[in-house]
């Protein structure tokens, strides 16, 4: 049961990195832009979470109604005023810039919130738990966060796929060209795209302050959450992008169970083997 | 008035200069044959109409408006769609989204998906098939029937004959009346000179980036024509 319970809450913190993963992966498949700032963006949301907390007393959750169609704005300005100008044949220019946005943010966050951990109150949401069978119980919290995770990429698998939007993001990640001779502007489908990763950055980065005690430095990790979880799945699949988060997850709670204090190891390493055996990850996409 | 004439059109890719001061002219109903060799600059033509490749507003005039600093995205809602040299079918994409994807601008017309593929009917038994898993002349027809969707009042094609066989060659070329029909103007672009003749009312060869030779094919001689298309004098 010990083991069985292990695995469960794995399986419930990758979706958490699902959550991470998903908005990377998403804008890496439309427009084939590594966002190294996507970590800080997260943490970025995690303060900005805090302040509406604070600020207006709301609980964490009901901040979402305000975080997440700040962070959309925030995704399409960004998009449309910066980013786009670097994307081209070279994939060098945008990979430096948000690196530098990365370092920007880090500095920004450092400056107003100063180094401090903080944290948003989950209230009894903290300790809620429920029996799902003898001797197996589990958090309220991680089942409301893995729930959100399934809902986010089932609605964005559906708004790829059935949606005559989803065929302009398929088309443009395609051939770009030849999608603007179809009318499409990439420039607004791109900033688009970004909107609508930094809307789930949201909700990753408040469900995250709910979660652990968080500052400004911890961006660049989560990012590496968010990369193995994107890899391992393979590039361009959502689904993909939950089984890997799930895999990251239930890795470090069976390592930290084997090797005490060995948890993030053992998920780099899980993450290591499997990209030797499937380089293009478990779930690869056929075009290519 | 013409339905688009272009008037000392030039194209750069980066330094190296594609045109020289193109002026063309298509009428509405007319049907116009763009040849010349590899490399004559046809396509740079094609993408600088459609506005991929940007130029002076007064450069390209299109049923009495400047459109020649239009943005790609804004021609084809202006009504002219191209069929794209090899195809480019969006792979990720089934034939159906294929097509329905040729009308994002949502222009409208008398086209629409069942009547693309009452013109080419084989298309009903791949509706959800991806365009990649399509024969060439296939694949070429959802090509066509993409750009329709649209609705164009003029239809740029380039190539559309390339590395298909003759008999589909000709079904592509049949379905073309039932085009014009519509009131749409075509332009096809041909390094195939028989078949650019043979459809064509009025021929423009480009050799090198320049117009060499325009007119109806009947006044074109064969000497003329090789001289213009391959440069060369007399005899080969
Ligand atoms: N993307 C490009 N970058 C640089 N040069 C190009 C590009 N596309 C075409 N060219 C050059 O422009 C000239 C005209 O090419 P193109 O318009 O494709 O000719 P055609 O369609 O008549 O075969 C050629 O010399 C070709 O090498
Ligand atoms: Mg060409």
């Amino acid at each position: 049961m010990d083991w069985i319970n292990a695995v469960v809450q794995g399986i419930l913190v990758g979706g958490l990195y699902a959550l991470f993963a998903t908005g990377l992966s998403l804008i890496f498949g439309i427009m084939r832009l590594v966002n190294i700032a996507h970590g800080d963006l997260i943490v970025l949301a995690s303060f900005l979470g805090l302040v509406i907390v604070t600020g207006l007393g709301l609980y964490p959750l009901v901040a979402l109604l305000i975080v997440v169609p700040l962070m959309f704005a925030l995704g399409y300005a960004l998009q449309r005023g910066l980013l786009n100008f670097t994307l081209g044949s070279d994939i060098l220019p945008p990979l430096l810039v948000t690196f530098g946005l990365s370092i920007i943010i880090q500095n920004a966050l450092l400056e107003i919130f100063s180094a401090d951990s903080q944290k948003l109150p989950a209230g009894p949401l903290q300790t809620a738990s429920m029996q799902i069978a003898e001797g197996l119980a589990v958090g309220v919290f991680p089942v409301i966060v893995f729930a959100c995770a399934v809902v986010v990429i089932a609605g964005l698998q559906l708004l790829l796929y059935r949606t005559a939007l989803g065929a302009a993001f398929r088309a443009t990640s395609d051939d770009p060209d030849t999608a603007r001779l179809m009318g499409i502007d990439n420039r607004h489908i791109f900033a688009l795209a970004m909107a609508i990763s930094l809307a789930v950055v949201a909700l990753a980065g408040v469900f995250l302050g709910m979660r652990t005690a968080f500052d400004p430095s911890i961006g660049p990790g989560r990012l590496i959450y968010a990369f193995e979880a994107v890899i391992i799945g393979g590039l361009g699949s959502l689904w993909g992008t939950l089984v890997g988060g799930i895999v990251l997850g239930v890795s470090q709670i069976i390592g930290g169970k084997l090797f005490p204090g060995a948890d993030q190891l053992a998920g780099h390493v899980v993450f290591l083997i499997i990209l030797v055996f499937r380089p293009r990850g478990l779930f690869p996409r056929a075009m290519d | 008035m013409s339905l688009l004439h272009t008037r000392n059109l030039t194209a750069f890719y980066g330094d190296f200069q594609a045109l020289f001061g193109i002026n063309f002219a298509v009428d509405s109903g007319e049907t116009v044959a763009i040849i010349g060799a590899n490399g004559a600059g046809k396509s740079t033509f094609l993408r600088s109409l459609t506005g991929l490749l940007i130029n002076d507003a007064d450069a390209i005039r299109f049923k009495g408006k400047a459109i020649g600093a239009l943005p790609a995205n804004h021609i084809v809602g202006a009504g002219i769609a191209m069929v794209p040299e090899g195809r480019k079918l969006f792979p990720s994409l089934s034939v159906e989204e294929n097509l329905k994807i040729g009308n994002y601008s949502g222009r409208e017309g008398p086209w629409s998906v069942e009547r693309i593929m009452d013109l080419f009917p084989f298309m009903r038994q791949r509706r959800h098939n991806p365009g990649a898993a399509l024969s060439g002349g296939q694949q070429q027809m959802v090509a066509i029937g993409r750009a329709l969707m649209s609705n164009p009042d003029l239809l740029l094609c380039d190539e559309i004959s390339l590395g298909l066989a003759p008999t589909v060659i000709k079904d592509i070329y049949d379905t073309l009346p039932a085009i014009q029909e519509t009131g749409t103007t075509v332009v096809v672009v041909e390094q195939d000179i028989q078949q650019a003749m043979a459809v064509a009312d009025r021929v423009y060869c480009f050799m090198e980036g320049r117009v060499t030779l325009e007119g109806p094919p009947g006044n074109l001689s064969h000497d003329a024509i090789r001289e213009a298309y391959f440069g060369l004098k007399g005899a080969v």
